[in-house]
């Protein structure tokens, strides 16, 4: 317990310097010594990807991670994404087809959904499930989880933007 | 005045706070000095404890205490019945059982609470679990409910000479009259397993008692504040206006999340009141699966009595509900199956018989369904085979028994979950089945798809399945409206919210009635402290019971608003108009006075003001309905099953629904797929697995298989309306409607695929395995193994 670690890591930009336990979780590290609650836990055993955070630019599940294996690294969050008043374009997308309800498996589904946008502008819906297919969600059924994967799509292609 | 918000699609209100991680759910909150719970859990389901050993877990570094039953003094005792046995039936048994804060003599599930840590961290608060060591004495548990009541099965509650919860027999008219001059009789034992709510979010709860201002505050991941509130009040000897219970945003809830009176809730604010710290208890995923409660364990034998045309001269069904090891939730589960084992259909003769027996297993309250979906499965079952038997078409044996359009209100002379007597409120049902087979295509399906497939040596069936669904149950919720000075409406109400939009929805109807933005409108849901008259979300009632109240309170504001913009614009109220945040006169738009300046003159700072008047544009009014309002619905199915991977693909899913008027179709649409999706895992994914010890097999995600996005098809949704005569909105629930046929209509459907083994299939939750089993003894029944 006392061997305590010293890490460093880059947070949506901002550098925190902060010592840790080995043991302490990337999901509990970011979340309550950071105080960025907008990344959930739901299982904390690797399951249901509420947790899925950008890992030097990667979907990775913070619950499966420890905080001192991410010293060094640059890590994406929820809150990295949009603001209030300026919603990302995906969460924009959500918004329009009610791809939230309760809120809680949200975060992870975004942070799945960022790369994979930018990895393919012209998803399938065959190929948005099989994206989103490690991150559970209890409330929706998904489909209005598809729809705003699709929309977003749609909308950051360039015939669109014109 | 013209209707802008609703009946339309409107994107929510709390949308970009949950969008960005800005919403606060329980596990955000941080208070300094915070202490963090966990909790020792029976390791047996069924064990006497002979003596619980703390001394080294108190001695680890960081732990500042640890709690045994003993420790609790007179705080120690069974919590609340949170519904009692019905009066009005004659001769109900009901043997109140409820649960305790922390075991004290017998551990009667796995995962029972035992011992209680509070350290600096919740690292070191598990830690010091592994210092606890109890002396177990296990003993024989109960866990097949089929033989709780055997004379030889061990005793869960001592002072009861069984393990029999309840009992509770209801009839109309003559059952067995009916059956000597039915054509036709269909018995079968139908069975039904339990399943997990799982919703995403874990429960949990931080508890801050202020010994400064003697103030009790808890955030608590509950859908019901306000009984919390006051029950915890009674518990702790506080004023209610000393104990605030917030429920911020809740990540899911779907029934165990009403949680009322469970052992973390009773024990953190007394440990936060005795330790005088803030303290935080966030239940992980294990422990959800143990201590969190679950439902739909029944076993029926049951009986439908038809003539040879297909008509259902009664129905019988004498079945037992496995309550777990306490009943703090009475019968509501076994009186909701009551009232649906008849369906959407008219029958004459009815007798039901439900025993309630007490298990060696985690405690069952109602899962989104709650008791329905049984019912339901039930009486479309049975009138499935009938149909079968009699060679009479699936849609058309459901139309020539549906409730007919003009025998509503429809009293089916029982009583519901309310107690009240079961009156079917509205409805058309035979325009959803046509509409779902319509949509579907079911002739095309059945004359050429189908037999084309088949021919290609494919497994692919069609079902439809129809329902009700009782819902909007009172008593009655409030709510409370006022202008604020800058022209914005905040509304408070006492339910909770865990997803349904409420938010938005709500402040349609507001927006509506008092000609703002529906972005102005600002909801306050699930803080005792703005609201605390009402009772929570459940049952499918929000949209009923709490909409209607803040209708009816906006309805006040807005004759407020008119009569002081009368006096102050001088001008009769005929003359005026409210719109864009306005009250203008009709023809001179220029003449006007915003809400926000007649908010300020109501309540002004200086001068008399007249006798009997009273400060401020604000109303609070309440709503309770005479009796709840039943939503129905029709679903159809086409699936494919792999005969070799036994793996089912759903190819089309159709869901027609009638929840009365529709405040916001984009919010109901999405309340049908997550029903439809729990409804799917409750068919063919999800089986919380007991060995004989009663050690629950399958505690993970890993293991419980929660529906993926791959598994859950598109759903079509159709809406039929005909509206509630039982409130001024015409609303009726459609929380849970979208579960309650799943399971009757995936049987239904893989039966139809697997015609050339002719199974019957009367269990779920269903497998890939227990498909393949189902498969391989009608193989061996038909003798070609
Ligand atoms: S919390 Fe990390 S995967 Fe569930
Ligand atoms: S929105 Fe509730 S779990 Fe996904």
């Amino acid at each position: 317990m006392s061997d305590m670690r010293q890490i460093s890591v880059n947070v949506n930009g901002c550098q925190y310097d902060r010592t840790v336990e080995p043991r302490l979780l990337l999901s509990d590290f970011l979340r309550h010594d950071l105080g960025l609650t907008g990344t959930h836990v739901g299982c904390e055993h690797g399951v249901c990807g509420a947790c899925t955070i950008l890992l030097d630019g990667q979907p990775v599940r913070s619950c499966l991670v420890f905080a001192v294996q991410a010293d060094g690294c640059e890590i994406d969050t929820v809150e990295g994404l949009g603001t209030m008043e300026k919603l990302h374009p995906i969460q924009q997308a959500f918004r329009e087809t009610h791809g939230v309800q309760c809120g809680f498996c949200t975060p992870g589904i975004l942070m799945t959904l960022v790369p994979f946008l930018e990895e393919n502008s012209d998803p399938s819906e065959p190929e948005i499930r099989q994206a989103i297919s490690g991150n559970l969600c209890r409330c929706t059924g998904y489909q209005h989880i598809v729809d705003a994967v699709l929309l977003a799509a749609e909308e950051s292609r360039p015939e669109h933007s014109q | 005045m013209t209707e802008r918000y609703v009946g339309q699609r409107i994107t929510r209100n709390e949308d970009p706070r949950l969008l960005t991680g800005q919403a606060l759910f329980v596990d955000d909150m941080d208070i300094p000095g915070m202490l963090h719970a966990a909790f020792l859990r029976s390791d047996y389901a069924h064990a006497r404890i002979n003596s619980i050993d703390v001394s080294a877990a108190r001695k680890r570094p960081g732990v500042v205490a640890v709690y045994t039953a003993e420790d609790l003094g007179d705080y120690w005792r069974p919590g609340p019945l949170l519904v009692p046995a019905p009066h009005s039936v004659e001769n109900v048994i009901f043997n109140q059982r409820t649960q305790v804060p922390l075991v004290k003599d017998k551990a009667k599930y796995v995962g029972e609470a035992i011992a209680v840590v509070f350290a600096v961290s919740r690292y070191v608060a598990e830690d010091a679990l592994e210092d606890i060591w109890v002396d177990y004495e296990p003993l024989a548990p109960v866990v097949d409910i089929e033989r709780a009541l055997d004379s030889d099965a061990p005793l869960i509650h001592e002072g009861l000479d069984s393990n029999l919860c309840a009992h509770l027999a209801q009839e109309k008219g003559d059952y067995e009259a009916a059956c000597r001059e039915a054509d036709l009789v269909i018995s079968r034992r139908i069975a039904i397993d339990r399943g997990a709510a799982a919703a995403m979010e874990n429960r949990g709860l931080v508890a801050n008692w202020d010994d400064k201002s003697q103030q009790l505050t808890l955030w608590d991941t509950t859908q019901a504040p306000i009984p919390v509130r006051n029950g915890l009040a009674g518990m702790l000897g506080l004023s209610e206006h000393q104990v605030r219970v917030i429920a911020p945003f809740v990540g899911g809830g779907f029934g165990p999340k009403i949680m009322m009176f469970l052992p973390e809730e009773v024990l953190l604010p007394w440990a936060s009141m005795k330790l005088k710290r803030p303290i935080k208890w966030i239940e992980d995923r294990q422990e959800n699966f143990y201590a969190t409660t679950q439902e739909r364990g029944q076993v029926h034998q049951a009986e439908m009595a038809l003539t040879s045309d297909g008509r259902i001269l009664g129905i019988k069904d004498v079945f037992v509900h496995d309550t777990g090891a306490y009943d703090p939730y009475g019968m509501t589960l076994p009186l909701n199956t009551q009232s649906h084992a008849m369906g959407a259909y008219d029958v004459p003769n009815y007798l039901t018989d439900a025993k309630v027996v007490f298990t060696n297993k985690m405690i069952v309250t109602p899962v989104r369904g709650a008791g329905r979906p049984q019912g339901i499965f039930v009486a479309e079952r049975l009138l499935d085979l009938a149909a079968r038997k009699l060679g009479i078409d699936r849609i058309e044996i459901r139309k020539r028994n549906f409730i007919s359009p003009d025998d509503f209100p429809h009293n089916h002379k029982i009583i519901d979950q309310a107690f009240s007597p079961l009156v079917l409120d509205s409805g058309n049902y035979r325009l959803a089945l046509e509409q779902a087979a319509e949509r579907i295509g079911w002739q095309e399906f059945i004359g050429e798809e189908q037999p084309r497939l088949v021919a290609e040596g494919k497994h692919v069936g069609i079902g439809i399945a129809s329902f009700i669904e009782t819902t909007g149950i009172g008593p009655y919720e409030g709510a409370r409206i006022t202008v604020e000075a800058s022209g914005k409406i905040s509304v408070a109400t006492g339910v909770g919210t865990q997803g349904q939009g409420h938010f938005t929805s709500f402040a349609q109807i507001v927006a509506d009635q008092l000609g703002v933005s529906v972005r102005d409108v600002h909801l306050v849901t699930g803080d005792t402290a703005a609201f605390h008259w009402g009772t929570g979300t459940f049952a499918s009632r929000g949209a009923v019971v709490a909409a209607n109240a803040i209708y009816a309170a906006a309805k006040t504001v807005r004759a407020k608003i008119f009569d002081l913009a009368s006096k102050t614009l001088e001008t009769p109220k005929e003359k005026l108009e409210l719109v864009d945040g306005h009250v203008r006169v009709a023809d001179i738009p220029d003449q006007a006075i915003t809400l926000g300046e007649l908010a300020v003159l109501a309540n002004p700072m200086r001068g008399a003001v007249e006798p009997g008047s009273e400060p401020g544009l604000e109303a609070t009014d309440y709503f309770g309905p005479r009796y709840g309002a039943t939503a129905s619905g029709t679903h159809a199915m086409i699936l494919e099953v792999d005969s070799d991977t036994m793996m089912v693909e759903i190819k089309r899913y159709v869901a027609v629904e009638d929840c009365g008027t529709v405040l916001n179709p984009l919010i109901v649409d999405g309340q049908i797929h997550g029903g439809v999706a729990l409804g799917i895992a409750n068919s063919y994914y999800e089986k919380l697995v007991f060995d004989e010890a009663g050690q629950l097999l399958n505690a993970s995600l890993a293991d419980y298989l929660i529906p993926s996005a791959l598994e859950i098809p598109r759903i079509e949704i159709g809406h039929e309306e005909t509206l509630s005569p039982l409130n001024p909105l015409g609303t009726k629930g459609a929380g849970e409607a979208g579960t309650i046929p799943v399971p009757a209509l995936f049987a239904q459907a893989l039966e139809d695929a697997l015609a050339d083994y002719d199974l019957e299939i009367l269990e779920m939750p269903l497998s890939p395995n227990r498909l393949f089993e189902l498969m391989q003894e009608a193989r061996m029944e038909r003798g070609d193994a």
